[in-house]
């Protein structure tokens, strides 16, 4: 097993009529999604891509997910994008990758041309309407190797400037093997797709799916809003087991979804990327008293999940108060560490900084060493022989049963709505507007409000105006405070702690 | 029915609240303005939204939300 197609092809043997991948206006059965998944491929071949990124910028639909495997049979690297992200990041990606090609669908066509990138357009129905080349596709997979790129996912980078993180078919077969057991994943399972795209997490789904014959069906974002809807949907198709993150399931219960009507036949309820509070977790409990709860954590950087923790009894005990919910023990062939300053390993009890080592690693950040080697380095305890960790910036310690449990970040790095954010990049938005000099955004964890304090002539309603323009919802700042001037730490920094005090 | 359109325009000054009725449909709202509407709205007039009423129709226009927010209040 080298190469991630394996397991589609696999799949499309074992299960050609099945649905794979479905939303309410379309199925793409197993069969399906192989052939279109290689026509496309074969298209790209023959514009004469090969080992280099191809920008797929589409709405969320199973087309995007054959888009995806297209890129893949034809030797090349996707690169998701969606018009949910952030305008001035689409723009920043495109620009620095200059790609041969962006898949389109009719939504995104206009925008790709006014982003000014629309000699690369190529629209989804052209790459889909090629026949399938098989030489040419046999060829391609001949000189393929397991340490080549399969995607590229951007995340918030604290300058700016996004870092876009680059896994291989080998770190992906390492997940999919590690992550199906954990989570249960089966033929009979059904997932309801809660995340986006252009999010690594969504490949628990697009993995399960290929390796296990799962269905999955990809949920309009729109639906979290409205709990008594989102329930009817997971019955209506019968969704037995959902990877979200924590703020939509707390969208749910804390709007008195379960008031109206209960989830009927799921088993597995996978929550991560923030905390889930324990009372909605208690909600979620009650609802379904049958299911597994498990809580996933991991970073982009490691290739999806690292780590995982089935939700014991103790938690769902009303009169009890068992803390924070661990994130729990790493996946088979995934290894940690935990650094204390000067990369002293902690002792049980003490914090450290979580850092992951294995397989699972991705390639690191495309076209940028200086981010690669600061976040991915040596291991220190081991002087011997050339091996790379992953410094995530997390803060953990190891309790005594043998269970990690995240305590807080390194940096300024934030969780709001299930999005990894890093409040510099809020920052440097603002400051792209004329008059703005300075600004500071802070994140009060109590409520999950953004504040942007800033200094310039600006006023708050054009940069209100403007960063709304600019950001998506969840990285808007709640109120806008224009201050004379900012205050300084005596190194020059601006002082954080005083302005969460403010 | 002022307070309301005070509401919306906290959070986003830039839509006619008064003639839009596609708030929902058209994604002006996004998930978590309706979370801080529902917060909001609950505040103001002191009610409590059940999760049967929190529905695209009740949020698509400020009338809409209105019209709720009377029908809560008569209960």
């Amino acid at each position: 097993m080298k190469n991630i197609l394996q397991y589609l092809e696999a799949a499309e043997k074992r299960f050609p009529e099945k649905t794979a991948f479905a939303d309410e206006s379309e199925s793409v059965s197993f069969t399906a999604l192989a052939e279109l998944s290689r026509r496309g491929g074969s298209r790209l071949i023959s514009k004469g891509l090969y080992n280099e990124p191809v920008a797929v910028f589409m709405k969320k639909a199973p087309q995007v997910i054959c888009t995806f495997f297209a890129v893949i049979y034809a030797g090349c690297y996707y690169v998701p994008l969606d018009p949910g992200m952030p305008k001035h990041r689409i723009r920043m990606i495109l620009d620095r990758l200059q790609p041969s090609a962006v898949v389109c669908d009719d939504a995104c066509e206009k925008l790709l041309c006014d982003l000014g990138h629309g000699d690369a357009m190529l629209s989804v129905s052209e790459l889909f309407s090629a026949e399938e080349d098989k030489a040419a596709l046999e060829s391609v997979r001949r000189r393929s190797i397991d340490t080549d790129p399969i995607y590229i996912v951007f995340t918030s980078g604290s300058t700016g400037m996004p870092k876009g993180v680059t896994a291989c078919h080998r770190s992906l077969i390492d997940y999919a093997e590690a992550l199906c057991p954990v989570i249960g994943a089966r033929e009979d399972s059904v997932f309801g797709m809660q995340v986006p795209l252009y999010v690594d997490a969504c490949m628990k789904e697009i993995l399960s799916v290929i390796r296990c014959g799962s269905s999955a069906y990809l949920m309009p974002q729109s639906i979290f809003m409205f709990p008594v809807k989102a329930i009817e949907y997971l019955n209506k198709y019968r969704i037995n087991t959902v990877c979200w993150v924590a703020s939509a399931l707390t969208m749910i219960s804390g709007l008195g979804g379960f008031e109206e009507m209960m989830p009927q036949y799921l088993r597995t309820v996978c929550f991560g990327s923030e905390v889930f509070p324990v009372k909605q977790l208690r909600a979620w409990k009650n609802a379904c008293p049958k299911a597994e709860f498990i809580n996933l954590y991991g970073p982009t950087e490691a290739t999806g999940m690292s780590f995982y923790y089935r939700v014991e009894e103790r938690f769902f005990d009303e009169r009890a108060d068992p803390g924070p919910v661990p994130i729990g023990r790493p996946f088979e062939n995934t290894g940690y560490l935990l650094l204390k300053e000067g990369d002293v390993p902690a002792a049980p009890g003490e914090q450290g900084e979580l850092c992951i080592r294995g397989t699972a690693l991705t390639l690191g950040y495309f076209d940028d060493p200086e981010r690669t080697a600061a976040a991915f380095t040596q291991n220190p305890l081991n002087p011997h022989y050339p091996e790379r960790i992953y410094r995530t910036g997390d803060l953990a310690v190891e309790t005594e049963s043998g269970d990690l449990v995240f305590v807080s970040r390194k940096d300024n790095q934030i969780k709001n709505m299930g999005h990894r954010i890093e409040l510099g990049e809020i920052e440097s938005c603002a400051c792209m507007l004329s008059g703005v000099e300075s600004a500071c955004c802070i994140f009060v964890k109590e409520t999950s409000k953004l504040y942007l304090y800033y200094m310039g002539t600006a006023d708050e309603k054009s940069l209100q105006r403007y960063m709304r323009s600019e950001l998506p919802r969840h990285m808007l700042p709640s109120k806008l405070i224009k201050l004379e001037t900012l205050p300084l730490l005596p190194n020059g920094k601006i002082d954080r702690n005083k302005l969460l005090e403010m | 029915m002022d307070e309301i359109l005070e509401i919306l325009e906290g959070i986003n000054p830039d839509i006619d609240f008064e003639t839009c009725d596609t708030l929902v449909d058209d994604g002006i709202l996004a998930s978590l303005d309706i979370v801080s509407v529902i917060a909001e709205l609950s505040d103001a007039f002191d009610i409590t939204i059940p999760a049967r009423d929190i529905v695209p129709e009740n949020f698509n226009s400020a009338e809409a939300m209105y019209a709720m927010v009377q029908r809560l209040l008569d209960d």
